[in-house]
């Protein structure tokens, strides 16, 4: 069975079942927990529910610390920015630990921020930064599409072992979903193939997958059938159910809201072309942000950004069709 | 303190030879906080420690011989070669974590207190750092967070009145790290790090407070870095100690003397501590000589928990 949630409330509703389940799981943040009538207060108490103040270092490196000595924290983050404020703890304590211990230790840690918030928001809180967190040993980074997917993502990420960075979509966060009942768990390192197609393998993560989807069904219109693929952890990341695709399409376009070399699609291109390269009938094509600070003015906004436009652009360049126009 | 002692002399050794090749912070003068401090507490209560832990380490009661065959990279370590020196854990003896970055240990801490708190247990959580970190960012934030909550926590500054390379005064108006948590309502103590007595007296109490679920402490140990911030450091900041003055405020020395006028150690005794002390770190050393490296496939292994 499944019910209709919007995007947000699928994660609330992971993480209020996965305190119920298990009493190690602590929630902090700031703002959270300001009255007696927060569900997670009601159901949970304020020792586990924890209001913290804007102190991301104290924040977070708290949580690491608690998730030491055996709780398994998720720290609510909101602005993925915030987490920059305590890069220390992010990234050089939370993913070393286990490492540096030489296995002795291990910190089971959820850091849920959104991103994206490419409304208006301006420079400092719409950034697509995941890909800094990619590439450190240790994180993992989880990036649900669905509301399904936000459900299912937060409670893996939970119930794991490791430090994991939970990235939701601000421009996703009222978009409603069929989500199951009850104990729902989308294992990471597994692709979700959203749209099955024969001619060119599309990926996309977050928000850019309607994106994809959209530039899809048009492309279906001219007879094009694409296949959209989207990864939803980009650590561990399911290179294998990219390569097929590719192996059956030959031609790839890869979606990201980061700007190029920030984006996880650069990660894939390069994979793609070092294990997928004789597959290839057309050089691999990037539709990223652009390289610049998210603006603030509306139309400026909107040319920065990827959208369906310049994803039918690029597919119709992989194919070869002339009808190219940006 | 004379196993940390002869310890960190043997080490500073083979750091000369390059048999111990890494980075190294020495605590040499810092040895009664220490023992004045760890060696009062149980193996679950939690210590964090910084860069300069060796002495942290041993007090807690990690084996000489794995703390040395860390610091040579193999794979008997503590941390299986791993960590190195700037970030020894032994759970088992409740060495949760040093960190490498200044003042980083600190926030861990007060998570580590806190699920002490949550569990209903009477753990006692102690970060141990020096003044340096007292400046950082990490340091206030985490203050005003074990106040706010009133956690066990003990927070242990040896103050050497060196940030690294930089006097105390040019990093700070406020000379007293006691002072900084004043604001806070913390319960707070400024001793004489080179008179153990002093440490262990002023830590016993303040563990007795925090045994009961009490807090925050913060002791500030006064202690003299007979080293260099890292070992190599050239010390072009600071004029030489004459070894006159360092026999003064050495904790060894000065507990021995203590004792031996108190009467209950006398000069043969404090010798075969020493002695003792020697015979345990050349085990120690032919113990991590035998170590053999960590094989490779180690290190896949242990990025990611299972």
């Amino acid at each position: 069975m499944a019910h209709e949630l919007p995007y947000i409330a699928a994660i609330n509703e992971a993480i209020h079942l996965e305190m119920a389940r298990d009493e190690r799981v602590v929630y902090f943040g700031q703002n959270l927990a300001t009255t007696e009538d927060d569900e997670f207060v009601k159901a949970f108490g304020h020792d586990r529910v924890r209001v913290t103040p804007i102190s991301e270092t104290a924040e977070i490196g708290m949580a690491v610390g608690a998730a030491l000595a055996g709780l398994r924290p998720v720290v609510e983050l909101y602005m993925a920015e915030f987490m920059l404020v305590a890069m220390n703890q992010v990234v050089n304590e939370a993913p070393r630990f286990r490492y540096m211990s030489g296995g002795q230790v291990s910190v089971p840690l959820v850091l849920k921020a959104g991103y994206g918030f490419t409304a208006g928001w301006a420079g400092q809180h719409t950034g697509s930064i995941y890909g800094m967190f990619v590439g450190v040993p240790g994180l993992k980074v989880a990036l649900p599409a669905t509301a399904a997917d936000a459900k299912g993502l937060m409670a893996t990420a939970i119930r794991d072992d490791n430090p994991v960075c939970f990235f939701h979509h601000y421009l996703l966060t009222l978009e409603p979903g069929e989500v199951p009942d009850g104990e729902y768990l989308v294992p990471f390192g597994q692709a979700d193939v959203r749209r099955a197609g024969g001619d060119v393998t599309i990926v996309a993560t977050g928000w850019t997958v309607g994106k994809a989807l959209a530039a899809a069904e048009s492309l279906a219109g001219e007879g094009i059938e694409a296949e959209v693929i989207d990864p939803r952890t980009v650590v561990p990341l399911d290179l294998e159910t990219i390569l097929s695709s590719v192996q059956k399409t030959g031609r790839l376009v890869l979606v990201d809201q980061a700007t190029r070399y920030g984006s996880v699609s650069a990660l894939i291109a390069a994979d793609v072309a070092e294990y997928g390269f004789s597959a290839l009938k057309a050089p691999i094509k990037q539709v990223t942000a652009l390289d610049a600070t998210i603006p603030y003015s509306e139309p400026m906004e909107a040319y920065l950004l990827p959208d369906e436009s310049k994803i039918l652009t690029a597919v119709r360049q992989v194919l070869g069709s002339a009808a190219v126009t940006a | 303190m004379c196993r940390i002692r002869c310890f960190e002399e043997r080490v500073a050794q083979l750091a000369r030879s390059r048999r111990v090749h890494g980075l190294i912070h020495l605590s040499i003068g810092g040895e009664g906080v220490a023992a004045g401090v760890c060696c009062q507490l149980r193996d679950d209560d939690a210590v964090y420690s910084g860069h300069r832990a060796h002495g942290h380490a041993i007090a807690k009661g990690a084996p000489l011989e794995r703390v040395m065959a860390e610091l040579m990279g193999r794979a008997d370590g503590l941390c299986r070669g791993l960590g190195g020196s700037m970030h020894l854990v032994d759970v088992e003896h409740g060495l949760l974590g040093a960190t490498g970055v200044v003042g980083g240990n600190i926030p861990l801490a007060i998570g580590s207190a806190l699920a002490a708190r949550l569990r209903g247990s009477d753990q006692v959580t102690v970060v141990l750092f020096g003044d340096g970190a007292v400046q950082a960012g990490s340091f206030h934030e985490s203050v005003n967070l074990a106040a706010l909550w009133q956690l066990p926590v003990i927070l242990v500054c040896e103050n050497n009145g060196f940030a690294e390379f930089t006097p105390r005064s040019a990093h700070t108006p406020i000379e007293r790290v006691t002072d900084v948590v004043a604001a806070y309502g913390f319960e707070r103590r400024t001793v004489d790090g080179g008179d153990p007595g002093a440490v262990w007296e002023a830590f016993g109490e303040f563990l007795a407070v925090a045994r009961e679920g009490r807090g925050p402490l913060l002791l500030e140990c006064l202690t003299h870095r007979r080293r260099g911030h890292y070992e190599g450091d050239p010390e072009q900041y600071r004029d030489p100690v004459a070894e006159e003055q360092w026999r003064g405020s050495d904790p060894i020395v000065r507990l021995a003397g203590r004792g031996i006028a108190a009467g209950w150690i006398d000069q043969p005794g404090v010798d075969a501590l020493g002695a003792a002390a020697r015979v345990a770190v050349d085990a120690a050393l032919q113990f991590a000589r035998a170590s053999p490296f960590p094989q490779p496939e180690l290190s896949a292994e242990l990025v990611y928990a299972r």
